[in-house]
């Protein structure tokens, strides 16, 4: 198999919470720390599109913000094509990464016109301005949108045209690999299917990776190959998409799914309690004090993952 | 103003408002019908800028300044609240309609303590029905609602600030807060929009049972029809401030008659994209400034037919729905 495009080996990022003030440094208190994500290997294969679900807070976006170098690990490894991020090499890996962010009324700067939004990428990159022209043409028709948006501004555009100009914008230095981070859960429930419809077509013919990051399940079984369910910074269930949601191995994912109410299912069934606090984590496993399966090892033992068939579970079930 | 249905709590009949901006007159709502009966669930689906809203918001006369009541009238419980002042529809508030936001955590005061302000509800309920306040009999009903609402360690919550609970509790405290007012109808402007899909169900459960146990009407907003459909009775799609379907909720998610409720339900993504494109509907909603002459949603409709450029369909009813569409006659 050939090397994925990105790779994390037990990457980990805590934030201080809380500034330390004067008195804390006189009696030399460390401030809590977050573990937005602790611990987290994951493999993206070229070609291939891996959802991330979990609710918020449990860290997906900030391991979207790792991956795309936005971020700097506290600790753990990311390697992009085989080669390891450095602090000394993010810029030229930064050149084959793009990301997509979740609020196109906020992500695309009022001021600039659309052209000069979706070819600023190039620029940075030392295009010519013929080659820009180009570019601007082929991705600008890509996302199906008109020639003769070039000179508008972002406040002439409705929600889903915004969102289309955000893609562009990724794709116009034909990265490797784009991180979308709740591209469409801003959008309204008829244009969200376009939008969607667009990224399946685009991988298609652009040949790039990406990871998507959503809440909505639904989203993701469509435009997924893996999926990745995290809970309280980890990842607890990764395997192909209709695995996953068709037979959930760990009892999150399992919750989770009963939770969302379809066309068929009209009584949902949410699973008990809250979310924990990221500051102070259960002990064991982190789902325990929700889970409806839990024994005495989950209490203190933190689960690793294993494989159990094709999908990789932690939970001490398995 | 006589009762012309007592089984209903909410009765509009022809409703149009426009709100006044400084690009012209946007009408938001376009003679819209709308009757609930007393127990009964609602809920209004429809993409932002439907109208949707406005219409919860019209029912307790809660709409901004420069939106005005142009046709038609609004019965709440009876009484045509388009015609009362803001003094009389105040007192309606609460005790016969009462509204949750979409916010959770813009809704209660961040520097009140929770008893503070659910006694404060209590306060107001005596006052209307002109009884006197005792205290300690109050702070028990409030500790017994938050019970009602399934809030662990009801009496530890109640003397915390906002900001210490999370968003579910949060949005538990004001569900709570609006069945001390006993109100007939609660109306729900995406109560749940805000909250995480586990939150959401644990939501959803809770307001079901209420329901049921208060025997109060529930106005349920939301753009998620999956959603609507898990909570009502009942189902209203709106498009561009019109009802283009009003049907059971069974009945519209299995056979939607509107074009466009059956285009919003076939967008939902239900499939994996090895099985193909998702099915989008065309085109964006129209400006409501200078909305389509004829059906508003005619630009966008796979089957449109000459008369629907020229002239707005009437609501007509089949089997069991009401649909406002040529197809149907």
């Amino acid at each position: 198999m050939d090397e994925p495009i990105v790779k994390t080996i037990g990457l980990k990022k805590y934030f201080r919470a809380g500034k330390s003030g004067l008195l804390n440094r006189i009696f030399r208190q460390e401030p809590p720390l977050v573990k937005a994500v602790d611990n987290v290997s994951i493999e993206v294969q070229s070609g291939e599109v891996l959802g991330l679900v979990g609710e918020s807070g449990c860290g997906k976006t900030t391991l979207g913000r790792l991956i795309s170098t936005l971020e700097t690990p506290t600790d753990g490894e990311i390697f992009f094509t085989g080669q390891k991020v450095t602090r000394g090499n993010w810029k030229a890996i930064r050149r084959q990464l793009q990301m997509v962010f979740q609020n196109p009324y906020e992500s695309l700067d009022p001021r600039q016109s659309i052209k000069s939004i979706v070819t600023e990428p190039l620029l940075k990159l030392g295009f010519s301005k013929a080659e820009r022209e180009a570019q601007f043409e082929k991705v600008m028709s890509a996302v199906g949108l008109d020639q003769n948006f070039a000179q508008r501004r972002p406040k002439d555009l409705s929600g889903g045209q915004r969102q289309r100009v955000a893609v562009a914008r990724s794709i116009v230095s034909t990265p490797k690999f784009i991180v979308l981070d709740e591209p469409t859960s801003a959008l309204d429930a008829s244009v969200q299917s376009q939008v969607l419809n667009l990224l399946v077509g685009l991988r298609n013919d652009f040949n790039f990776s990406y990871i998507v990051i959503t809440h909505n399940i639904a989203v993701a079984r469509f435009i997924s190959d893996r999926i990745a369910t995290m809970y309280a910074g980890q990842v607890v269930e990764l395997g192909p998409t209709d695995m996953v949601l068709k037979d959930p191995k760990h009892p999150y994912t399992q919750a989770l799914l009963k939770s969302v109410p379809t066309l068929e299912i009209k009584r949902v069934e949410p699973p008990h309690g809250e979310v924990p606090s990221l500051i102070n984590l259960p002990s064991g496993c982190r789902f325990h004090t929700r889970c409806p399966y839990v024994m005495e090892k989950c209490k203190t033992q933190d689960p690793e993952m294993r494989k159990v068939g094709d999908v990789n579970v932690a939970c001490w079930l398995y | 103003m006589e009762v012309s249905d007592p089984d209903a709590i909410v009765n509009v009949e022809g409703l149009s408002i426009t709100y006044r901006t400084v690009y012209g007159n946007l009408q938001a709502l376009n003679t819209v019908d709308l009757k609930i009966k007393r127990g009964e669930s609602v809920a209004i689906v429809g993409e932002s800028g439907s109208g949707k809203s406005t219409l919860g918001l019209a029912i307790v006369k809660l709409l901004a300044p420069n939106a005005y009541y142009t046709k038609g009238r609004l019965l709440l419980d009876g009484r045509d609240i388009t015609k009362l002042s803001n003094r009389q529809v105040s007192l309606l508030r609460g005790s016969t309609a009462f509204m949750i936001f979409q916010d959770p955590l813009n809704t209660l005061n961040p520097v009140k303590r929770v008893d503070v302000q659910m006694l404060e509800a209590i306060r107001s309920r005596l006052k209307q029905k002109g009884e006197t306040f005792n205290e300690e009999a109050a702070y028990q009903e409030a500790i017994d609602k938050l019970k009602d609402v399934r809030m662990p360690d009801a009496d530890s919550i109640i003397r915390r600030y906002p900001h210490q609970l999370s968003g579910g509790q949060i949005q538990r405290v004001v569900i709570a807060m609006g069945l001390l007012m006993k109100p007939k109808l609660m109306i729900a402007d995406e109560p749940t929009s805000a909250l995480d899909v586990t939150v959401q169900a644990q939501v959803l459960d809770l307001m079901r049972e209420l329901q049921q146990e208060f025997h109060m009407s529930i106005i349920f907003i939301t753009h998620d029809i999956n959603v609507a459909h898990s909570i009502s009775d009942r189902m209203v799609v709106m498009y561009a401030g019109e009802v283009s379907e009003a049907s059971p909720a069974d009945v519209l998610v299995k056979k939607a008659l509107h074009p466009y409720s059956q285009a919003l339900i076939a967008s939902i993504p239900t499939t994996s994209k090895k099985e193909g494109q998702l099915n989008a509907i065309a085109g964006s909603p129209p400006d409501m400034i200078s909305p389509p002459k004829g059906c508003r949603f005619h630009p966008r409709c796979p089957f449109v037919m000459d008369i629907c450029s020229r002239e707005s369909p009437r609501t007509v009813t089949k089997d069991e729905s009401d649909v406002r569409c040529y197809l149907y006659g």
